[in-house]
């Protein structure tokens, strides 16, 4: 779906919390406030990096019900490909930015009895405003929480202390602490959910577990995030009306023909519709195709494109239009 | 500008009618001369003055008498009304998003004061003026969705959504074309559209789940869906089949101008913050073919649309008693002149 939905933000405080983790809060410029959001939910966030637009998803760690700010916390990545410097180097207080509506692609699940939360590392963000959540709401849960060391880890004493050590469980691999996933899943009482969200090591021993001990699929969550709309920039001949536009990172074919001043049939800009179905005349390199009206064997027959949001990489294309 | 009410019944002498004004900003569902199927959904975006585009949620001459109908049903039958244990954060999301969307569009007619969550709300077409305590249920006199719903037109569902599906997990329906909130409940998406003929094989129902499970926040789409209806009646439910199944077999040349009518839904839908459920408002225009015919455009496309309809939908539609006689009635105002593109009056 075409991001066109955003909401200017200033930085109100942005402040070191652990080892390479900073925490940054948002606010309207306008003192508006921010819609509400469920636990769990992210936004992506555009930054200005010296005329390079960057987007990164980041979990909302905020109070759910208080819309003056978000809150959202950033570790820098060891390999980072600028967002997450951008953010430990470059902003500060005062600083615009523009962010998503928020998204919730790893909500609780609401009829669930009893919450198990393993984080590790940074993957603590999104699971700050579901306890939040379900500590408004009386439900039972307990986290566990895997950091390199006390130094490293972000926020545990304050949920130690908010949640008591009943619930809240920190390990340390510094001091050989190990998470005991296996065991953790092995004696759950029926309606319980489990939850990670870390490194894919941690994620796929979780995984590995619930199978193992013959979890239910739909009890097991795991976070995504919203793929990126854009991709890298392409240029496309358009046929029948005699023009090349380019694509840009951030925008679809369809929005590129359309500021071209062309009229292309559409309707959904979601990849579901099939209005603005159109035939590749010449493609020489891979269509990209995100949409999901065309069958598996039309994407692969490579004859047929959904402009609204598939993509491309190659060296040239041309479409009937 | 100030909406005049109507009072007017959808039951018994059916008093029900549309201003000419009104018939003009019908959404009449057909952008050309013959009905296919497709994933119809498009950006719910506000549009032109004078359709019913000009407001998110559509507030019109039959308002008031659509409330006094809904009252009506909820008194006979409660279980109109159905909402899961944990569906109630998503109650609220619902009663914010109307009231704020309302207060919006007709500000001459509600309007919504918040102090924290203290909430001032004032209906003045129904006399409502109400403070509650935003999130607290004892301090209204119904369930967040109900008390909302019998304030708004158009049947509610919430949408719950979870193992990569959507579940039909609260609703307040009263105007509904034939199916059954008390049977749909708890339903996935599959589940409740298992009846629909054709647009399975078509995969038509995959595309759509998929879709919709990506629906954002801040923006909410809209389709169209439509069937025929004898006498103005909103009700038409399986409850009540002994009461209106049998008006399909009161068509004839004479009456059928009056009696049959074009029923359409406007079906939008909305990403819900808090819950992160989905709400479903499936909006019933009805026009009779007399209202039908006063526009030259849509007499001819409706003839041929008619006409041409696949005999599985004519059946799934409940038309089969009546759309031939219904089809050689339009026969007269189709002068076989093409139609203009679009679905709006030229």
């Amino acid at each position: 779906m075409s991001a066109t939905s955003t909401i200017p933000v200033r930085v109100s405080e942005i402040e070191p919390v652990a080892e390479s983790i900073k925490r940054v809060r948002l606010e309207r410029p306008d003192g508006r406030p921010l819609p509400p959001f469920s636990p769990g939910a992210h936004v992506v966030v555009s930054m200005n990096d010296g005329g390079r637009i960057r987007r990164n998803p980041y979990s909302l760690m905020s109070e759910p019900d208080d819309r003056g700010y978000y809150a959202i916390s950033v570790l820098r990545a060891e390999k980072s490909r600028g967002g997450s410097a951008f953010i430990h180097d470059v902003l500060k207080a005062g600083d615009e930015l523009t962010i998503s509506h928020p998204v919730n692609l790893f909500p609780a699940d609401k009829r669930g009895r009893k919450h198990i939360l393993i984080a590790g590392g940074i993957g603590i963000t999104p699971f700050i405003a579901m306890m939040a959540g379900f500590a408004r709401d009386n439900v039972p849960f307990e986290l566990h929480y895997a950091m390199r060391s006390r130094a490293h880890g972000a926020y545990w004493r304050d949920l130690v202390a908010s949640y008591g050590a009943h619930r809240i469980k920190p390990y340390f691999s510094a001091e050989y602490q190990v998470l005991p996933v296996a065991t953790l899943l092995e004696n759950q009482p029926l309606g319980t959910h489990v939850y990670v969200c870390g490194p894919d090591r941690l994620t796929d021993c979780v995984l590995d577990a619930a199978r193992n001990t013959g979890w239910p699929a739909a009890n097991v969550h795991t976070e995504r995030f919203l793929a990126p709309a854009g991709g890298k920039p392409f240029d496309v001949e358009l046929i029948r009306s005699g023009i090349t536009v380019h694509v840009g990172e951030h925008e679809s074919i369809l929005e590129a023909v359309e500021a071209a001043g062309i009229d292309a049939p559409c309707l959904c800009r979601g990849g579901a519709c099939g209005q603005c179905e159109t035939s590749v005349i010449a493609c020489d390199g891979q269509l990209l195709h995100h949409d999901v009206y065309l069958s598996d064997d039309e994407k692969a027959g490579g004859r047929k494109i959904m402009i609204c949001v598939s993509r491309f990489e190659g060296t040239r294309l041309s479409l009937d239009l | 500008m100030a909406i005049m009410f109507r009072q007017e019944t959808f039951r018994d002498d059916f008093t029900y009618r549309n201003s000419p004004a009104n018939i003009h900003r019908f959404p009449f569902p057909f952008d050309r001369d013959e009905y296919a199927y497709s994933v119809n959904i498009e950006p719910h975006v506000p549009g032109r003055k004078g359709t019913i585009y000009e407001s998110l949620i559509d507030v019109d001459e039959h308002y008031v008498a659509e409330m006094a109908d809904r009252a009506l049903v909820l008194k006979e039958d409660p279980l109109r009304y159905q909402a899961l244990p944990h569906m109630m954060q998503a109650q609220w999301d619902v009663l914010e998003l109307l009231m704020e969307q309302q207060a919006a569009g007709y500000p001459e007619h509600f309007s919504l004061t918040r102090n924290g969550d203290r909430w001032r709300w004032i209906n003045r077409p129904l006399g409502i003026d109400d403070t509650f305590t935003f999130g607290a249920r004892e301090t209204l006199p119904y369930e967040p969705l109900e008390y909302i719903g019998r304030q708004t037109q158009g049947d509610l569902c919430i949408v719950d959504q979870r193992d990569n599906n959507l579940w039909m997990d609260a609703g307040l329906v009263t105007t509904q074309a034939d199916w059954s909130l008390d049977f749909d409940v708890g339903m996935n998406f599959m589940e409740w559209h298992g009846p629909v003929p054709l647009a399975h094989g078509m995969g038509i129902f995959d595309r759509a789940l998929k879709f919709l499970l990506n629906l954002q926040l801040g923006q909410p789409v809209r389709r169209f869906n439509w069937t025929m209806t004898v006498n103005p009646r909103l009700d038409t439910s399986p409850e009540n089949y002994h009461k209106w199944g049998r008006d399909r077999t009161t068509v004839t040349p004479v009456n059928v101008g009056r009696k049959v009518h074009l029923r359409v839904e406007l079906q939008t839908l909305w990403r819900l913050p808090r819950s992160n459920a989905m709400l479903f408002v499936i909006r019933c225009y009805l026009m009779s073919m007399e209202e039908l015919v006063t526009v030259p455009k849509w007499a001819r496309r409706f003839h041929r649309v008619l006409k041409t309809l696949p005999q599985e939908l004519v059946d799934y539609k409940g038309m089969t008693r009546y759309r031939d006689t219904t089809v050689e009635w339009l026969s007269r105002h189709d002068d076989g002149a093409p139609t203009s593109p679009g679905i709006w009056p030229d």
